[in-house]
């Protein structure tokens, strides 16, 4: 079995690559550290100067515009240099693997590479490959792999329900939709075990849950109805469009129907339960507008939380 | 050329024989079996075993030598040399080379290229369809003459039943085994590891039990209508081994085997993303590893195969679901029975049995025995030294594997092909 390579020696965050794993501790110290930092966006001049003289590379091999925007928000608010290399429209398509891309730019004196892949793992693999060569000083974090993971944004998660919740084991949390594609949930439900959430369902159909997804530590439900009753949060998740039809489900009106969130079923939930979305939002296909809308939903502010999470990562990982 | 080899303890599964006996080789041949030499026997050469076991030469109903068509991957010559310095004198070679073993005169090149006293019997299995796509019917009888001792479709499934019961009829006509694997490939579509937790967990496309269930269904149900011979190759879980005996118990003649992966891995061994235990069909739960585990004890697994599968680095230094398929395995397939085998509390005659005489009948050949007339075919080993698998301690060209870093029971002394010494351990 190898070791995990996100911790160095000392049990220091190395890497961010899953939140699977990471001591509860290390979770409440990059919340604690982001907190100062969501004041950094109310100043006038709204830089640190954690990160100044590091490059940090946004590796996209999959499109983003969100995500890393906000990676490159975060890292130049704490004064680093960003390039962004979009890589799917680049050296992929002439055969470059991923390994010899990584070690061209680590030759160009990188100190962080913000990884988003296709594939489930890829930031593992160049986080190995890293200290394989030597060069534990660049470190790596995954800005979304495959199906696997999303640490930011279960993080930024943690954050915005600390901030309107307060005590993680007091909470029953939903994650509704399309579980058996995302990495948001399965980096959400390691958070939300790690912080001590007592109760974190996932509602789906059977199409849309990986199969033993219970040994994860969560409880299944099929009725939306059923699983939302009495929750705290509604953590929607996003329908990709290619799943919308075919042998996964007949069809987005049919999966609003059951899986949608509507007024009605949130009315379901605790009177105060917030109700949050990892964007970009399907709005009819898995939430309602008068939902995305309304008073309850936070989707907002987790982006903006979202910056302060990523700044607290990277300063963390790199900081002077 | 007359050997003596002394003072070994001589395992010969076939006849069940477990004693210390001495063996005498002339002209190929086993020619003496126990403590004196045949009458004007000389010997030109002694070979000593004290410590080791005597027994027949490995057998391994699966080895890709990736000749022809991939040799910058491995060639006959490095897998050879590796063959021999795992103890294996014999083995059967899947057909997805490029090009694919679907003509005779491609058998013919491969099995006369083996053809060197120092390499170990080759045994092509020819391909049941045209460049394996499943669709028109190879010239088996002409592909048995050229070498083919049984027709497969290596990991490749013929999706259209019509097409597979007609394959089966067509060498069951001739009495011609078929192997097959059994992995439904729209089960298996996209995925690349067991569906279960690390599945899960990691976010891998699965790959689920019914996937072998169903395909090993469709097959037992054909060979019962076509009354074929058929092998299942490569058998990886627990419902699967269950099918297989009732199968058996139903009266369909149906044989299958367990590569070494499967017999001591499972999904766990993923760990983070290693693309060493990528492979084919995938690392199953641990459940299904105590099933294949007894089962190959039992015999309702008829033996145990390397499923030898050369990759290089480029292929491995990939994110797992891009990663190639296979790890290096001829060199690890006697100290992974051994270690079996221990673990297991099993009879080393037993075990061995998996890996000479089992996989010979199989074959349909004469081997795996240690009686008097049989081919000097025959591994020495050192049951108390180790083996410690390295990069460096590889022969074979392909250096990935998921056991890389282990230390292994059991290390080869002496391997005779037909009375040729092929692999001499002591040289260091």
């Amino acid at each position: 079995m190898q070791k995990s390579p996100q911790l160095n020696s000392h049990g220091e965050l190395q890497h961010l690559l899953t939140i699977e794993g990471l001591p509860r501790d290390v979770l409440t110290r990059i919340l604690d550290t982001a907190a100062p930092f969501s004041e950094v966006a109310e100043r006038e001049v709204k830089k640190v100067p954690l990160l100044r003289g590091k490059s940090v590379f946004n590796l996209f091999f999959e499109n983003s515009t969100r995500t890393r925007t906000t990676f490159e928000i975060a890292a130049k608010r704490l004064s680093a240099d960003v390039i962004n290399l979009n890589i799917n429209t680049s050296s992929a398509n002439k055969g470059e693997t991923l390994l010899d891309t990584a070690d061209n730019l680590a030759a160009m004196q990188a100190d962080m590479f913000v990884v988003r892949h296709a594939s489930s793992g890829a930031p593992f693999l160049l986080a190995q490959h890293m200290a394989a060569t030597g060069r534990d000083h660049i470190h790596v974090v995954n800005a979304g792999d495959g199906r696997h993971a999303h640490p930011t944004q279960g993080l930024l998660d943690m954050y915005t329900i600390r901030h309107y919740k307060t005590d993680f084991t007091q909470l029953t949390i939903a994650i509704v939709g399309d579980v058996l594609h995302s990495r948001v949930a399965r980096s959400q439900i390691h958070a939300l075990t790690t912080l001590g959430v007592p109760e974190v369902r996932v509602i789906a159909p059977k199409t849309l849950l990986p199969t033993g997804i219970e040994r994860l530590g969560v409880r299944v439900f099929h009725d939306m109805r059923e699983g939302l009753r009495g929750v705290d949060v509604v953590m929607m998740l996003r329908l990709q469009n290619e799943r919308m039809q075919g042998a996964l489900l007949p069809s987005t009106q049919e999966y609003f129907k059951s899986y949608g969130l509507t007024p009605e079923k949130l009315a379901l939930a605790k009177p105060d339960a917030i109700v949050m979305h990892p964007g970009p939002m399907n709005r009819g296909v898995e939430i309602d507008s008068a939902v995305a809308d309304g008073s309850q939903a936070v989707i907002l502010p987790q982006v903006t939380f979202g910056i302060a999470v990523r700044m607290a990562v990277m300063a963390m990982l790199a900081g002077n | 050329m007359k050997i003596h080899i002394k003072n070994g303890r001589l395992i010969d599964p076939a006849s069940k024989t477990d004693k210390a006996l001495d063996l005498f080789i002339a002209a190929g041949r086993i020619v003496g079996v126990g403590g004196t030499a045949p009458a004007g026997f000389e010997a030109n050469s002694v070979l000593d075993a004290t410590g080791c076991i005597v027994c027949p030469g490995l057998v391994d109903l699966a080895a890709r030598l990736r000749e022809p068509g991939f040799e910058y991957r491995a060639t006959l010559e490095s897998e050879m040399a590796a063959a021999a310095a795992g103890g294996i004198t014999r083995l059967a070679c899947p057909p997805d080379t490029d090009p694919v073993l679907d003509e005779p005169g491609l058998v013919e090149m491969l099995t006369h290229r083996a053809r060197l006293p120092e390499f170990a019997h080759v045994h092509p299995v020819g391909a049941l369809t045209l460049q394996l796509e499943g669709a028109a019917l190879t010239e088996m009888a002409e592909l048995a003459e050229a070498g083919c001792v049984a027709f497969g479709q290596a990991n490749r499934a013929i999706v259209d039943t019509q097409v597979l019961l007609r394959a089966m009829m067509y060498a069951a006509t001739f009495d011609f085994p078929v192997w097959l694997q059994a992995q439904d490939p729209f089960l298996a579509r996209k995925g690349v590891a067991h569906d279960g937790e690390v599945a899960a967990r990691l976010g891998l496309a699965g790959i689920p039990v019914a996937a072998e269930t169903i395909a090993l269904a469709t097959i037992l149900h054909l060979a019962r209508e076509t009354g074929a011979r058929v092998h299942v190759t490569r058998i990886s879980s627990a419902a699967g081994i269950d099918m297989i005996v009732a199968a058996r118990a139903a009266g369909i003649a149906v044989t299958c085997d367990v590569a070494i992966h499967h017999l001591h891995l499972c999904e766990m061994d993923i760990g983070f993303f290693d693309t060493q235990a990528r492979l084919d069909p995938p690392l199953r739960s641990q459940r299904d590893r105590e099933a294949l585990r007894a089962g190959l004890a039992s015999g309702a697994i008829n033996a145990l195969c390397s499923d030898h599968t050369p990759v290089d680095d480029d292929g491995k230094q990939m994110p797992f679901e891009e990663a190639e398929v296979g790890a290096t395995g001829l060199e690890l397939l006697l100290p992974l029975t051994l270690k079996w085998a221990q673990e297991m509390k099993l009879p080393l005659v037993t075990a061995l049995a998996r890996v000479t005489s089992d996989p010979a009948s199989i074959l349909g050949v004469r081997a795996g025995s240690l009686a008097i007339g049989a081919a000097a075919d025959i591994c020495v080993f050192d049951p108390a030294a180790g083996f410690r698998v390295t990069r460096e301690n590889l022969r074979s060209q392909g250096k990935n594997t998921p056991f890389l870093g282990q230390e292994l029971p059991g290390r080869v002394r002496y391997t005779l092909i037909d009375g040729h010494l092929a692999f001499d351990g002591t040289l260091g």
